[in-house]
């Protein structure tokens, strides 16, 4: 029996039994699909996260107030007072350092905001001129904070506050009220999405200066460093800590962390969640495969009397034994080709429900899913078809 | 090995061949020799003898009938004699060649190219349509596709099944069915057919229709062992073996 004959009479096999054969594929599609979604969905939202840092701007440095100890207790620490403040001038000072490219203090509260008799809830960011730039974000009207002017009553909003309190009505140019200080807005932030923990579209920047003053502080919450590139990263990290020791009297009162270790700790994270997710979905494959074995044995003793006059025919054991392994393996192809179609049907549908979600199946899990199923297919196809090609040719004839 | 056509009344060898094995194996005489054939089949603790001591020859040409009761060994003879059963004592030799020793794939070969069956309950393909159940044996045998159709095609209208070849066997009379499995048998040009009770799911008529066409292939040079219960029909045969208890018990026209 040629090659190509094993294979079409395995497929008149299939599609002579509808039923089971479409039960089977349809077995075999769902564990497909379910490693197709899953994996999906466990990838989408690690890159939904490494997406969310990137768009932080990936040069970043990003200084915080206080040491986190991780070395264990120092005796140095235990006379140590409270960490001092971050400062604006701290900020600055930082500009100067050869491997930094700019620097943007930055303050967060929140307050309310009025306008035209409206009131919404708004997330104050105090910020430099710089701040706009390093963070890679985009103006839709107007201009950013001016960098001549630090302490102007001057204010750019998101593009959700345009909307909530100036509706369609242009914002430039107009008193807004925040708290009980009234500033000119001069600038619309573009439409941003949804970011890590801070939604760009519901904020209002102001001058740090005058941010501070209305939340009556003098400590920074932060200070975003950017490095003049990538290369220069590890750099700046150092050059960073070394002014601001020099500044806070020789103590090492800051931490400073790298964009790229917060990356690559969720990167790893959410790697990992993918996939403890695809072993899981692939339990369904392996039943799937179970299923398969199931169906074979049963085929081999409803076909036991077309076996037989195969025998008859001149079949060798081989032929017999390749005809159902073939069989298997088509049920359980056409199981993967479906599911597959299926997963990423899913997936689609998942992208479409959230637009913020990259659900993506990896390519690695397609590939793991449709081998998995082709080989769970064969593997469970092989004892049936040995069934098969054993059976007694007399006693598989005489049942019909 | 290509079937002789044999002119003249078949030889009929009777009785244990003893010394002349050798002589009979050189000159290529008979196509079937059976030699102290035993079957023994064994049934919780008690053993059947299916068949016990057997001494057949059949030459090429030859239209035999094996007769008998049910349980006399006819069917599991004619098992035997298509090497889908294994003798538990004794030797096979089909055409000169001792066949019992050969191993599964060689039998298999061996049935694919010298045997045809022709069952009583048809054993067609039921999801295959009358045109694929004959190029079966021809797809067994890795014969090429252009090949085969060219075969089919002759062998459908060699047997009036032209008009039938697309149809699947449920779409078929009795007698279509029989006429396809026949048309089955005998595509590999085999040097014997082997029928088990070839009318036993007919009526008269169609069975009638059934054998004449069997014996029209005989007489077309093809060896025909046929196992039946029916007197008249093993009446017709040239040379009928009666079978009782596992022994053969007459032998002759």
């Amino acid at each position: 029996m040629t090659p190509t004959d094993t294979l079409r009479f395995a497929s008149r096999a299939a599609t002579g039994y509808p039923l089971r054969t479409a039960l089977m594929v349809l077995a075999m599609s769902i564990g497909v699909a379910a490693v197709v979604v899953l994996t999906a969905l466990g990838d989408g939202a690690r890159r939904y996260v490494v997406n969310e840092f990137a768009s932080l701007g990936s040069n970043l440095v990003i200084v915080l107030p206080g040491r986190s100890e991780t070395g264990g207790f120092n005796p140095a620490n235990a006379i140590t007072e409270t960490p001092r403040d971050l400062t604006v001038e701290d900020a600055q000072a930082l500009t100067r350092a050869p491997a930094v490219l700019r620097t943007a203090p930055l303050t967060v509260g929140t307050s309310e905001a009025t306008y035209g008799g409206k009131l919404r809830d708004v997330t104050v960011v105090g910020a430099g001129a710089d701040y706009l730039k390093l963070r890679r974000m985009e103006l839709a009207q107007g201009r950013f904070l001016p960098a001549e002017e630090p302490n102007a009553a001057v204010a750019v909003i998101g593009a959700k506050i345009q909307s909530d309190l100036f509706g369609i009505e242009s914002a430039i140019g107009r008193i807004l009220r925040i708290g009980d200080r009234r500033f000119r807005v001069i600038g619309v932030l573009g439409q941003s999405g949804q970011g890590l923990g801070m939604n760009a579209d519901e904020i209002v920047v102001l001058p740090v200066a005058v941010a501070q003053a209305m939340f009556n502080t003098n400590t920074l919450f932060r200070i975003l460093v950017e490095a003049k590139n990538r290369a220069l990263l590890e750099q700046a990290k150092v050059q960073t800590l070394e002014i601001l020791k020099a500044r806070h009297d020789g103590e090492e009162d800051v931490t400073v962390i790298t964009q790229d270790a917060v990356l690559a700790t969720f990167d790893r994270i959410l790697g990992t969640l993918t996939y403890g997710v695809a072993g899981i979905a692939a339990i369904s494959l392996a039943v799937a495969g179970i299923l398969v074995m199931n169906v074979m044995l049963v085929a081999v003793t409803q076909r036991t009397g077309e076996i037989g006059l195969l025998k008859a025919l001149g079949a060798e054991g081989a032929a017999i034994r390749n005809a159902f392994l073939a069989e298997a393996a088509l049920l359980s192809a056409t199981g993967a080709i479906v599911g597959y179609l299926l997963g990423q049907a899913g997936a689609f549908a998942l992208r479409t429900a959230m637009p913020t979600l990259p659900a993506y199946p990896p390519d690695w899990a397609v590939i793991a899913a449709l081998v998995t199923a082709l080989v769970t297919g064969l593997l469970f196809g092989v004892m049936p078809a040995r069934r098969a090609a054993r059976l007694d040719a007399v006693q598989a004839l005489s049942k019909r | 090995m290509v079937h002789k056509k044999h002119a003249g009344p078949p030889q009929v060898l009777l009785g244990p061949l003893g010394g002349g094995l050798s002589e009979a194996r050189s000159s290529g005489g008979a196509l079937i020799e059976l030699t102290g054939i035993e079957r023994v089949f064994t049934l919780g603790d008690s053993e059947v003898h299916a068949l016990a001591t057997l001494d057949l020859a059949i030459d090429s040409g030859e239209y035999v009938a094996i007769m008998g009761p049910s349980g006399s060994g006819k069917s599991t003879l004619l098992n035997l004699l298509g090497l889908l059963d294994h003798p538990n004592a004794g030797v096979y030799r089909l055409e000169g060649r001792d066949v019992t020793t050969l191993s599964a794939d060689e039998q298999a070969r061996v049935r694919r190219e010298r045997i045809g069956f022709v069952f009583q309950s048809f054993h067609l393909v039921p999801r295959l349509t009358a045109a694929e159940n004959i190029a079966l044996p021809l797809m067994l045998a890795g014969i090429d596709p252009a090949e085969r159709s060219r075969r089919v095609d002759k062998t459908l209208q060699d047997f009036g099944l032209a008009n039938r070849a697309d149809h699947r066997p449920d779409q078929l009379s009795g007698g279509q069915r029989q006429r396809v499995a026949i048309a089955r048998a005998t595509i590999m040009r085999p040097a014997m057919i082997l029928a088990d009770e070839p009318t036993g799911n007919l009526d008269r008529a169609t069975g009638e229709e059934v054998v004449h066409l069997l014996e029209s292939l005989n007489a077309g040079g093809v060896t025909l062992l046929m196992v039946t219960h029916d007197a008249a029909l093993g009446a017709r045969a040239r040379r009928r073996v009666m079978m009782e208890d596992g022994y053969k018990v007459s032998d002759g026209a």
